[in-house]
């Protein structure tokens, strides 16, 4: 029994942490959220360069064949640096695609990007919701994903299937607290599916996964820029990071956090293995994080006292990846309804 | 990250796991109450005798003599759990002494000691906290003064569990006033029977005498009853705190109680609805369930840690906050849950599962309190695993 990274997984972690300290430094995710396409653009070609499209696919698609755990371990670093990408998106496809090998191909050699339009999955209201009628897909989408430079949406329809677009819908930005990641409103007039996938209690399971681990990453930055401003900064003659009150602070992240990284690798190995239960653990672990990650979230930004509200120590644009991810793929009231849908807990 | 255990662990399971069933029908029941019950100590020899209990204390001092293995004696604990048959008994002689005295004591202790302990026929206190040394447990004051071979101890220790139940104390005493606080601490053992020893219940919010009080009035006892050597007691007694707290938030008793939880939620009916059919109630249910999870992913971790022989850092420091913490939040649910009837205690016909969750609720706010506070527990947290800086020292006044 071995319950912890390998070499291989810390060397990931690692070396994409060396790639995002430049491409997603805080002067580098500022100029993103104030839309600087020079900056976005960069990082885009540096998570391309790193090979992040591939991991996921497997060796006989042209991918690198590693699993959910790996990808887990990625967004949480992406996470970690407040970083936009269509990683989540792209794991999510994959998933999906498992027999569509041509377009696993495309997806490994860089050459198609999904977009993801699968809100109504979890939450349909404000008239949203696509429809399939005659091979031909109608309806709008709120809060898409990735649809910038995307090739293709993975979209789903009102009775929970997924498609396959490649026309580019008709798209408007919708603004969220979050302007670092980009979610659109996307509108379908007849597009035609390129393939159509029913859904599964995986599909749901790895986004809901995927975000929890991104929030892991967030909220361990969040403790790690507390801790370290706690260390620095002095009232009273001391540096505040010796007193009780805020070093109580700091250990009650600390102790929501760590079981959370726990759990989320046990999610996803649990998936990658085919354990039965992987999908409870991946919607207890959106729910856990969701829930220690707000706490974290509030808790950091008290520590750093009237700075954390300023927009000088940039602490808010992790503040808001975490509240955006909060409800992300559905609220956590909605995770654990699910999970306990899955143990057949429902009447 | 691999989970599944090598095929020599599996066949280890199967091994308890048929031992287990093999045995027991001579397993106490729920009427078998108290310390030396007779067939307690049958059903604990016989566990011995399978390697289910002392498992790796040396055949010389009554133990098994295995070999340690971490995974075995997680196997063991979980084929115990997943049975539902009764385990292996525990206690401060047990958990803490035994350990000690493996590491720090003489020949002549251990082959005095270790045998009757493990076996339930020598039950131990444990002498720690004072009235005036709580968190600060250095600062104790109970005196022990040389008189030829003896020491005469005076003075008073609190939350003594099992004293009056106790053939033996493992204590701490100041043999050196003037040196600094946790120098001149000695770890002592003796008798209770000695004279001039009075204990006190004390009774606690639950109604009932969990702890007590125990007084020292020129008690005489032989220096052959230290551990290790006079005036190095605080290092003796750190080397069996660590076995305190790692019982203290097991996840494996936690996911028990929370199984009871779900058994309880989905039996019980009020107004015609299942209580696990109130979305108010499910929620709940499951927020504590990723916790729950979460708290025992958290154990696989140190687990790993341990066999590597390598620290289990912030995973390891968090247990007991978490832990406790835990336990109590599952008594709440179960008290919400069963509403106006969650208030009933003690006996009475309507009363659920013997009164036991409102007994937890409030035995394990103790012990969020007892085994060290959960304030001195974030203290832990931060400097150890945040390296955040420590207490600045008061200046003496």
């Amino acid at each position: 029994m071995e319950f912890a990274l390998s070499d291989d997984q810390r060397l990931l972690q690692d070396s994409l942490k060396g790639v995002l300290a430049g491409a997603a430094s805080l002067e580098q995710v500022r100029r993103i959220a104030a839309g600087d396409t020079e900056a976005s653009g960069a990082l885009d070609t540096a998570l391309a360069d790193f090979g992040l499209a591939s991991l996921l696919v497997s060796e006989d698609a042209g991918g690198l064949g590693l699993g959910l755990l790996d990808a887990c371990l990625v967004q949480e670093v992406l996470g970690y640096h407040a970083a936009p990408s269509g990683f989540l998106a792209n794991v999510l496809a994959v998933t999906a695609l498992g027999t569509y090998p041509e377009l696993l191909t495309r997806i490994a050699a860089g050459e198609t990007k999904f977009g993801l339009a699968v809100t109504e999955l979890t939450s349909r209201r404000d008239g949203a919701g696509v429809s399939l009628a005659n091979g031909k897909l109608s309806g709008k989408s709120l809060l898409a994903m990735n649809i910038e430079g995307a090739t293709h949406v993975l979209v789903a329809d009102n009775d929970a299937r997924l498609h396959v677009v490649e026309a580019i819908p008709d798209a408007v930005q919708m603004r969220t607290i979050d302007q670092t990641r980009a979610f659109h409103e996307v509108k379908f007039a007849g597009s035609r599916p390129v393939a159509t996938l029913e859904t599964c209690d995986r599909f749901l399971a790895v986004a809901r996964l995927l975000i929890a681990a991104d929030t892991l990453g967030a909220a361990q930055a969040m403790i790690d820029k507390a801790v370290a401003y706690a260390g620095d900064r002095q009232q009273f003659g001391r540096v505040i990071g010796s007193f009780q009150a805020v070093k109580h602070m700091c250990a009650e992240m600390a102790a929501k956090l760590e079981p959370g990284r726990a759990l989320i690798w046990h999610a996803a190995h649990a998936l990658d293995i085919g354990d039965p239960e992987g999908p409870v653990m991946a919607n207890l672990a959106k729910s856990y994080m969701a829930e220690a990650g707000t706490f974290i979230a509030r808790t950091s930004t008290e520590v750093h006292g009237g700075m954390g509200f300023t927009d000088l120590v940039g602490l808010h644009y992790w503040f808001k990846r975490i509240g955006v991810n909060r409800q992300l793929f559905g609220s956590p009231e909605q995770a654990r309804e699910t999970a306990a849908e899955l143990q057949g807990l429902l009447a | 990250m691999k989970l599944d255990l090598d095929p020599e662990y599996e066949a280890f399971r199967a091994e308890v796991s048929e031992t287990l069933a093999k045995n027991r029908h001579l397993a106490p029941t729920s009427e078998d109450k108290g310390y030396k019950n007779a067939r307690r100590i049958v059903w604990q020899k016989l566990l011995i005798g399978h390697g289910l209990a002392a498992r790796t204390i040396p055949v010389a001092y009554g133990g098994y003599g295995g070999e340690p293995d971490i995974l075995k004696a997680r196997i063991i604990a979980e084929e115990f759990a997943r049975t539902r048959t009764p385990g292996p008994m525990a206690g401060q002689g047990i958990s803490m002494l035994v350990p000690t005295l493996l590491e720090l004591g003489t020949e002549a202790q251990k082959r005095a000691y270790i045998r009757p302990t493990i076996e339930g026929e020598m039950i131990w206190c444990q002498g720690y906290s004072e009235p005036g040394a709580g968190s600060d447990l250095a600062a104790l004051r109970t005196s022990a003064v040389e008189d030829g071979d003896h020491y005469v101890i005076n003075g008073s220790k609190i939350w003594t569990s099992t004293a009056r139940q106790a053939d033996m104390i493992f204590c701490l005493v100041r043999t050196d006033p003037a040196a600094k606080k946790h120098e001149g601490i000695t770890y002592i053992t003796f008798p209770m029977s000695t004279p001039g020893i009075e204990v006190r219940p004390l009774v606690d919010m639950t109604g009932s005498a969990n702890f007590n009080e125990v007084f020292f009035t020129n008690v005489r006892v032989p220096k052959s009853g230290v551990i290790a050597k006079p005036n190095v007691g605080w290092q003796v007694a750190n080397a069996t705190l660590t076995h305190e707290r790692g019982m203290l938030g097991d996840p494996n008793a936690t996911k028990a109680r929370f199984l009871e939880l779900v058994m309880l939620m989905k039996d019980e009916s009020v107004n015609g609805q299942r209580l696990i059919d109130n979305p108010h109630l499910r929620d709940r249910l499951m927020k504590l369930q990723s916790e729950v999870y979460a708290m025992q992913a958290n154990g696989l971790r140190i687990t790993t840690s341990r066999l590597k022989g390598e620290p289990a850092g912030l995973a390891g420091l968090i247990v007991k906050l978490n832990g406790c913490d835990l336990n109590h939040e599952i008594a709440r649910l179960a008290i919400d849950a069963l509403g106006e009837l969650g208030i009933l205690y003690e006996d009475g016909e309507h009363l659920r599962a013997d009164g036991s969750w409102q007994w937890r609720y409030m035995y394990d706010l103790g012990l969020i309190i007892g085994g060290g506070t959960a304030q001195i527990q974030k203290n832990i947290i931060a400097e150890r695993g945040l390296n955040m800086p420590r207490e600045p020292k008061l200046a003496k006044g």
